[in-house]
């Protein structure tokens, strides 16, 4: 399965990554190569396996649904790059 | 005084316990050798005033006869773990200034067995390297280079470096495909993975969620041991940690061997494995059998397809862990004209090329019409791989490979830069294993004609890391070959 230039630019958008027009063909083409080379598991017979999500499946826990800590809005936004009113701040999105 | 920073950290517990020497003092002699190995490049975040500080509180402690199993010990973390109060960036520029406000459980551990942190440690971006290239701080040079600059190995380079640089006591690494056993061959130190869901992950920047695991790096396998038993648990912060008790695993370095069954699986001598690491691993093989163990070969038939299924699910998984970083709620922030703009300017910006190649690869695998032919096919054979180490370990005991198909490289190796599969082949050996979720350890071997350092891998059964420190301190002792340069 090869990908071409659409595909490249649609990836990258998914991805929220830019990509500069003149460094879509480069990109195209090392996404062909590693394409290339996965191809190699289609030799695999996986008729009769199932997909392996995780090496201890089934031992997944689950927990009450209680609330365990809280009132540290100061520590969750003290990363934040722009915070106003005790709210992380984005740019404006309602015109 | 002797010199400090030769000593392992069974030593160096004896010495403070003994009073030899004080815990400032102990921090102290490392903390000149970190300042004296700027130029490896070893550490991205020096933090001597805490290491100290904390050093005094576990020589406090050591004079009231208190004390951890790690009192006084310094140790380098990997910047990968998140550190209350101290810069954590997992190398990347898209976490530039992000200092955490909790503590992951692991180093939580730690600094509760009274180990002293002395700073952060390089390591590829976000994990994804084998040469600690993809730093956004630069590569580690191998303290083992000579005329031409060496790579560190990687992910967990810095924390391999500095171990063998005597910068710090032991390291904390990470290891998802072999960050941890890769690094610590190339440096000539010893280093374990230990089975999936045996060291809390809760704090430790996301790449493969189902891969990650943390790991200590150290002079030789009893170290490992002692700090292995601080770091592993049980954590309810985790959903994947394994409520299993934690034995005492240094109670294993020195036991008899007779009798084990070490497996050397013949499809690891592919092409391409260098006559010098083949000739060491039938050297392995004979040392551990003139100690009574008794060799078997295996086979471990889907192992050469680990590294393309690695490669789909990796990506994969880290392409979901990293559409956190949007610049909104910590780390570099590019303004935009709008709410997406910001979002893909910042990422744009913040990303270095491998993490951007591998969130795309992953992007792609887990689109519509592409999910079943790639993501799910690859967790197919995933299955297969590890299937295959169940069946050989109805064969034996503990499976002994080289770590990596070659010695360190020098730094910028255009055929590894240029072509990324070069650089992938590198984790050979170690991925399959990872996907099995299996314990692993590296310890090295023996030097090669150019003077560096090679490794041995040995694998154990799901949770049976005794198996594996028996096997390793058997080794080490017979090999000789003591970790640091």
């Amino acid at each position: 399965m090869a990908v071409d230039a659409e595909t490249v630019k649609k990836i990258a958008a998914l991805s929220k990554l830019s990509l500069e027009e003149d460094k879509v063909a480069a990109v195209e083409d090392e996404f062909n190569k590693i394409l290339g080379w996965i191809e190699q598991l289609k030799e695999v017979d996986t008729q009769n396996v199932k997909a392996l999500i995780s090496v201890n499946e089934g031992n997944l826990r689950t927990r009450a649904d209680e609330v365990t800590e809280g009132n540290i809005a100061d520590e969750i936004l003290a990363n934040a790059p722009a915070k106003e009113y005790g709210y992380f701040a984005v740019p404006k999105v309602v015109e | 005084m002797t010199d400090l920073t030769k000593l392992t950290i069974a030593e160096a517990e004896q010495g403070l316990k003994t009073k030899a020497f004080s815990a400032p003092e102990l921090t102290q002699a490392y903390l000149d050798k970190m300042a004296a190995c700027r130029k490896l490049n070893a550490f991205v975040c020096e933090t001597p005033e805490t290491a100290l500080a904390q050093a005094e509180a576990s020589q406090n402690k050591i004079n009231r006869g208190e004390g951890g199993e790690l009192e006084g010990i310094p140790l380098g973390i990997k910047d990968l773990f998140c550190t209350k109060g101290i810069p954590t960036t997992a190398c990347s520029n898209i976490l530039k200034g992000f200092v955490p406000p909790y503590e992951s459980t692991v180093t939580s551990r730690l600094l509760a067995a009274g180990a002293s942190f002395v700073g952060k440690l390089n390591m590829d971006e976000f994990a994804m390297g084998g040469s600690n290239e993809t730093s956004a701080f630069g590569p580690v040079i191998n303290p083992w280079s000579k005329d031409v600059p060496l790579v560190s190995g990687g992910s967990s380079g810095g924390s391999a470096a500095a171990v063998a640089a005597e910068m710090c006591a032991g390291a904390t690494g990470t290891d998802t495909g072999g960050s941890i056993r890769q690094p610590a061959a190339y440096c000539g130190v010893t280093g374990i993975k230990p089975t999936y869901g045996r060291c809390s992950r809760y704090g430790i920047i996301a790449f493969a969620s189902s891969l990650d695991q943390a790991g200590p790096i150290a002079k030789d396998a009893r170290d490992c041991a002692l700090m292995l038993k601080v770091m592993a648990g049980y954590d309810a912060k985790d959903s994947t940690s394994a409520q299993m008790p934690v034995p005492d695993f240094e109670k294993c370095i020195g036991a008899d061997i007779k009798g084990l069954k070490i497996g050397v699986p013949q499809e690891f001598r592919a092409d391409g494995l260098d006559s010098e690491v083949a000739a060491y691993w039938d050297k392995a093989a004979a040392m551990l059998k003139a100690r009574g163990a008794e060799i078997v070969d295996i086979s471990l038939p889907h192992t050469k397809y680990a590294l393309a299924t690695y490669y789909i699910i990796a990506p994969a998984e880290a392409s979901s862990n990293l559409a956190r970083y949007d610049g909104l709620r910590y780390g570099n922030r590019v303004d935009g004209r709008h709410l997406e703009d910001m979002y893909v300017n910042s990422r744009t910006a913040g990303f270095g090329k491998e993490v951007k190649r591998r969130i795309m690869i992953g992007t792609y695998v887990l689109s519509a019409g592409y999910y079943d032919a790639y993501y799910v096919k690859a967790q197919k054979v995933r299955r297969l791989i590890r299937d295959d180490f169940a069946k050989a370990f109805e064969q034996c005991d503990v499976i002994l490979t080289p770590t990596a198909p070659t010695a360190a490289f020098p730094i910028g190796d255009q055929s590894m830069l240029k072509n990324p599969i070069t650089m992938w082949l590198n984790d050979i050996f170690t991925v399959s294993v990872s996907l099995a979720g299996l314990p692993a350890m590296s310890l090295p071997i023996g030097l090669n004609a150019a003077g560096l350092p090679l490794g041995m891998q040995l694998i154990g059964r799901a949770f049976d890391e005794e198996t594996v420190f028996k096997a390793a301190a058997a080794l080490e002792k017979e090999a000789g070959f003591r970790g640091g340069k």
